[in-house]
């Protein structure tokens, strides 16, 4: 397992970007996370400096002798500048908790940056894989053959009741979150985004924003995921959040296609004034950038604009967002600053025919 | 387009599928707000809940049916090896270790069907070993969670320079390792 220089992902961009896969029209990725930890040190809240210290090593050298070891790069995350960390997070490779704890952490991840392995997040491990669209199956087939290889080498804390043990008991069990990324702006337009999400937490759903915050002004994108993890096999849960996703597409695909038909004149115009805005503002905030994307990528799927690619507005969705930035641009910016040179991004991007732009 | 109940712009489009037959709706902001309220009673459900806040209220989920006194001696509990007391994890929505799930099992408990609705880990099991792989994994857990406690008397012993108890702490936990985490291979 090699370390990772940060500038090598400024280059490219997550496999589950690509825009591909089942439905990828309106679910962006699927995405599962399990939580493991040691039973020899305490949980890492609890952890002293040097408890953190021997378990990021342990579960480093540990993993790099399994056989999911050699596909791997780590990264020091506890040894990164904010904005390295940041780029991380805006990446999805760790989580906003685990850029923002104290004390030795690191993340390894795969070259499509399918699986990361975050350790010393809220428990010792934290196994997660990502793929572009709809296939929950394919990601759980794919976590549970790492976590297996990496299980021959690492004890794991478990209880013959309670199964895997971990930090937060909302977490015990199977440890696991499964998640999909869904785009749903027609929904958001017809204001009936507040009714799907009711339904949903009735049915023991969670919903979040793109990343766990706000929501709307994250662009019309949602997280939806199972709130419990004990009881039901890893294959149950994941079929909760899979039987269900089938419905919010049909739900989504019947607003669009009501927009189309009652209001297509104003639709029309609204992407349209999107896209002009992304092509032509001279500054421009990143969420106003996520926000009009979001209404751009609903265009060209309605087939209202006809020269961008799916896989270019996912790419601008995170490659507008701060720390990308500054990385891909190499200079580090205040808020003004950044958004003039946000501007100045799209500009470029749009100006040569949707083609990739650093 | 007109509000189906007023003279208003409809505003809000709203389409029904949860009897399986299709109704479409168009509303004013006024009249679909009349209506989102009868169709789904309480108002502001959640949205887009953090994980904290979800962990917090479900430690906090615990004082129901105890009583003061009750609750006062809960929060003194130790666990004999990290030492977290309940009233820090009631505070903070984090254990301190594994050993506490074995240590607090019965005030987890309530707690733990309550978040899941089940209290039985019915999914996958460690597979190291096979046929003994689940039942090992428990054993290994129970016993390499001692090291917590062994540690912390080593680094007493050390800090009262009584190094004689501080190598036996640190062979102790040399032995439990040695037979529970599996050998190391070369990268």
């Amino acid at each position: 397992m090699q370390p990772m220089k940060i500038e090598t992902l400024t280059q490219s961009i997550g496999e589950w970007l690509r825009g591909t896969g089942p439905e990828s029209d309106i679910v962006m990725s699927s995405r599962v996370r399990l939580a493991r930890n040691l039973p020899q040190y305490p949980f890492v809240s609890r952890a002293s400096e040097q408890d953190r210290a021997d378990i990021e090593r342990f579960l480093r050298e540990r993993i790099a002798m399994s056989p999911a070891g050699p596909g791997l790069e780590s990264i020091d995350v506890g040894g990164l500048e904010e904005i390295d960390r940041q780029f991380l997070v805006e990446r999805q490779l760790i989580s906003r908790e685990h850029a923002d704890a104290q004390g030795a952490r690191s993340v390894a991840i795969d070259k499509l940056e399918q699986v990361s392995l975050m350790i010393n997040e809220e428990d010792h491990l934290r196994i997660q894989c990502i793929h572009s669209g709809l296939d929950l199956r394919g990601v759980w087939e794919q976590i549970k053959v790492v976590d297996e290889q990496i299980e021959q080498f690492v004890p794991y804390a478990f209880h013959p009741r309670f199964g895997y043990l971990t930090a937060c008991p909302t977490n015990v069990g199977t440890g696991i979150r499964v998640s999909v990324m869904l785009h749903l702006p027609a929904l958001v337009i017809t204001r009936q985004i507040d009714k799907v999400f009711r339904s949903l937490h009735k049915i023991s759903l969670a919903v979040r924003g793109l990343y766990g915050e706000g929501s709307q002004a994250m662009g019309d994108f949602y997280q939806i995921s199972n709130q419990t993890t004990l009881g039901k096999s890893e294959e149950e849960l994941v079929e909760q959040v899979g039987d269900v996703v089938p419905v919010l597409i049909d739900y989504e695909r019947r607003a669009r296609e009501f927009l189309v038909r009652e209001t297509e004149q104003n639709v029309h115009d609204q992407v349209s004034r999107a896209y002009g805005i992304l092509r032509t503002a001279q500054t421009i905030s990143a969420e106003e950038t996520m926000q009009l994307l979001s209404r751009v990528r609903m265009g060209v799927l309605l087939g209202l604009i006809g020269d961008v690619k799916i896989a270019d507005i996912n790419s601008l969705l995170v490659r507008t967002q701060p720390a990308h930035l500054q990385k891909i641009r190499g200079i580090e910016l205040d808020t003004k600053d950044r958004n003039i040179e946000r501007a100045r991004y799209l500009r470029q991007h749009f100006e040569v025919g949707g083609h990739n732009v650093n | 387009m007109k509000c189906q109940q007023c003279e208003k712009q409809a505003v809000f489009h709203i389409t029904e599928l949860e009897t399986g037959a299709v109704r479409e709706l168009h509303l004013c902001e006024d009249h679909a707000r009349v209506y989102l309220n009868q169709a789904e009673g309480a108002p502001g459900a959640a949205e887009g809940a953090e994980e904290d806040a979800e962990s917090s209220g479900a430690a906090g989920q615990l004082g129901v049916g105890q009583t003061a006194d009750e609750l006062a001696a809960l929060d003194q509990k130790a666990c004999d090896m990290c030492g977290i007391t309940f009233f820090e994890f009631r505070n903070q929505g984090r254990l301190g270790c594994p050993h506490d799930y074995v240590q607090f099992a019965k005030e987890l408990e309530p707690l733990i069907s309550n978040i899941h609705g089940a209290t039985e880990h019915t999914g996958r099991k460690p597979s190291r070993s096979q046929q003994t792989a689940a039942a090992a994994a428990a054993a290994g857990t129970a016993e390499l969670t001692g090291v917590i406690g062994i540690r912390r008397e080593m680094k007493e012993a050390i800090l009262c320079e009584d190094y004689e108890k501080a190598k036996e702490s640190r062979d102790a936990i040399r032995a439990i390792e040695d037979r529970w985490i599996p050998p190391a291979r070369p990268e």
